[in-house]
């Protein structure tokens, strides 16, 4: 089983960060089994930038937990080639007894990065997130959205170490939802900070969100899933596409899915 | 969309992080926030002096149960220019400060398996729970039955008060840690050790200082629940031994005196210690505490 799984490793590892194979996810069991996921065949490039859309219930956050090892499939696989991938929550969830600083160092902390490395490491990604200046804040003391870009820069420490098995390969960073719970006029300068730190990392993206407008401005590619179970339903290359034509065809697409559900 | 420059784009952030910001205002000079925190509880004891004053002075109930004020005080001052102050409260806080301790090495070991193993939390869970409503001062008839009137008596009292409160205060503390802080800490890459480590303890820190602050008050209640029963030659003069003396003596200014001193001691020690420390974690965390 484990030779298996280094040599699919070896061969993906040029190729892309996360790979599913037929993955499916249950919760409970028997009569009661709801089934969050199922049939999901899903690849991330490396380096690009994919926006997960659908409805509410159709196993977005389940998906993005598989990925990060928060909760293992009931069936298929999950091929995963890049070091630990980064996630970022809807809340920022920032510990509130540390800095903004000692919380970017966290995840080093916990790998036993040394202290001087580790020190450095945060003013870098604290200033890639234009927060330079403010590590000795505490949570408390910083906006709604200057949290959230402390929480993607304590993502994008924990998987940014360069020494351990991690080396080399494709950083993925996983989101879930994260600008959903920020004001309109945040979110949208949010959006675009978070196109400059993708282009400036060259990290995978793989970005849950329910709003279409946002899949759109932000992907390359946008995967609409379906409801209960969570299938693939469709994909577009939105680069491809003027920005309003494809806002105005991926919600076509996802009225008929919801709608659907009435029936049912 | 139009490809805003990227400078532009950094300033407009900068407003915004101006802009949303959190403000805290300040309340005033430091000397003004002494003074608002200090008076009020001043006023309330000058109030009760005077009420006791004058239900002295209108002679109320007879002398023997009521003492003058002032004759409280010069119990207290006489122990204060003999020295013999010192001895008590040696003899007491240390005792306090050892028997806390010793919770403090068993309480938190009980704490953490009981919020981490089901098994256990379902076996002694409601044990611990039940333990911190017996009064401890129920243990003295079998402590000295079993140990003798020595200090081993003394500390199992001292023990059973405090043990289950800091306990529970450590449980109750782990119970209302955010679940989403050690799921962000397995993301971040935080093992089992590590996650107890840099999440769950820290993230506990207020309940546990609150069960410590409640630990605190019952071993020094046990404590002189003890001393106040079990009184012998061997274990020097404490302050529930003073106190003792006083009722022995049926001198009820030495028993004002011995209330009054035990009272100074247990508020001195939480305000001294268990407040500021407190105070600084929850405003480390943006918990307001200027209310308190």
């Amino acid at each position: 089983m484990t030779a298996t799984v280094e040599a699919d490793r070896a061969v993906v590892d040029s190729v892309s960060p996360v790979r599913f194979h037929q993955v499916g996810k249950a919760f409970g069991s028997g009569r009661l089994t709801v089934v969050a996921l199922e049939g999901v065949d899903l690849e991330v490039a490396v380096g690009e930038f994919v926006c997960l859309l659908g409805a509410s219930g159709c196993g977005k956050t389940t998906l993005l937990n598989l990925v990060a090892g928060l909760d293992q499939p009931t069936s298929g696989r999950i091929e995963l080639s890049s070091s630990r991938p980064a996630v970022v929550f809807q809340e920022a969830a920032l510990m509130p007894w540390l800095t903004a600083a000692g919380n970017v160092e966290l995840p080093l902390r916990m790998a036993g990065v040394p202290k001087a490395r580790r020190r450095a490491k945060a003013a870098e990604l604290l200033e890639l997130v234009r927060l330079a200046g403010l590590g000795d804040k505490r949570p408390h003391e910083l906006s709604g959205g200057m949290r959230q870009r402390v929480a993607l820069a304590r993502a994008l420490a924990s998987t940014t170490d360069n020494t351990g098995s991690g080396a080399g390969k494709p950083s993925l960073l996983l989101m879930d939802e994260p600008f959903s719970a920020l004001d309109a006029i945040t979110r949208d300068v949010l959006q675009g900070e978070l196109l400059r730190i993708w282009r400036a990392t060259g990290t995978a993206i793989l970005f849950v969100t329910h709003d279409v407008r946002e899949a759109v401005r932000l992907g390359q590619r946008v995967v609409l899933l379906s409801s209960r179970p969570g299938r693939v339903v469709r994909q577009w290359d939105v680069d491809q596409l003027p920005e309003a034509e494809a806002v105005d065809e991926i919600n076509t697409e996802l009225r008929r899915v919801i709608s659907s559900h009435a029936a049912a | 969309m139009p490809q805003l420059d990227l400078q532009e784009e950094g300033s407009v952030e900068a407003g915004l992080d101006a802009l949303d910001t959190p403000v805290h205002s300040s309340e005033g000079s430091l000397a003004r926030r002494i003074a608002a925190r200090v008076l009020p509880p001043i006023g309330a004891i000058a109030l009760l002096v005077a009420v006791w004053q004058a239900l002295w002075a209108a002679a109320f109930w007879p002398e023997f149960k009521l003492p003058a004020p002032l004759a409280v005080w010069d119990q207290i001052w006489q122990l204060v220019t003999s020295g013999e102050i010192l001895e008590l409260f040696w003899v007491s806080v240390h005792r306090a400060v050892i028997g806390f301790a010793l919770s403090l090495l068993i309480a938190v070991p009980l704490g953490l398996a009981i919020a981490n193993i089901r098994v256990v939390r379902r076996g002694i869970g409601p044990l611990v729970s039940g333990l911190q409503s017996l009064p401890s001062v129920a243990w003295v008839p079998a402590a000295i039955l079993w140990f003798g009137l020595n200090d081993r008596a003394i500390y199992w009292v001292v023990l059973l008060g405090a043990v289950p409160s800091i306990a529970n205060g450590l449980v109750s503390g782990l119970d209302q840690v955010p679940p989403i802080l050690p799921r962000v800490g397995k993301a971040l890459g935080a093992g089992r050790l590590s996650g107890i480590r840099y999440i769950l303890l820290p993230a506990a820190l207020p309940g546990f200082l609150g069960g410590l602050k409640q630990g605190w008050a019952f071993s020094w209640r046990s404590l002189m629940a003890a001393e106040l029963i079990a009184t012998s030659p061997d274990l020097g003069q404490g302050l529930g031994q003073f106190l003792h003396n006083g009722m022995s003596l049926s001198d009820i200014s030495m028993v004002f005196a011995g209330i009054l001193l035990i009272f100074v001691v247990g508020v001195g020690i939480e305000l001294l210690v268990f407040r500021p420390l407190e105070n600084s974690v929850l405003r480390a965390r943006g918990l307001n505490v200027t209310a308190r």
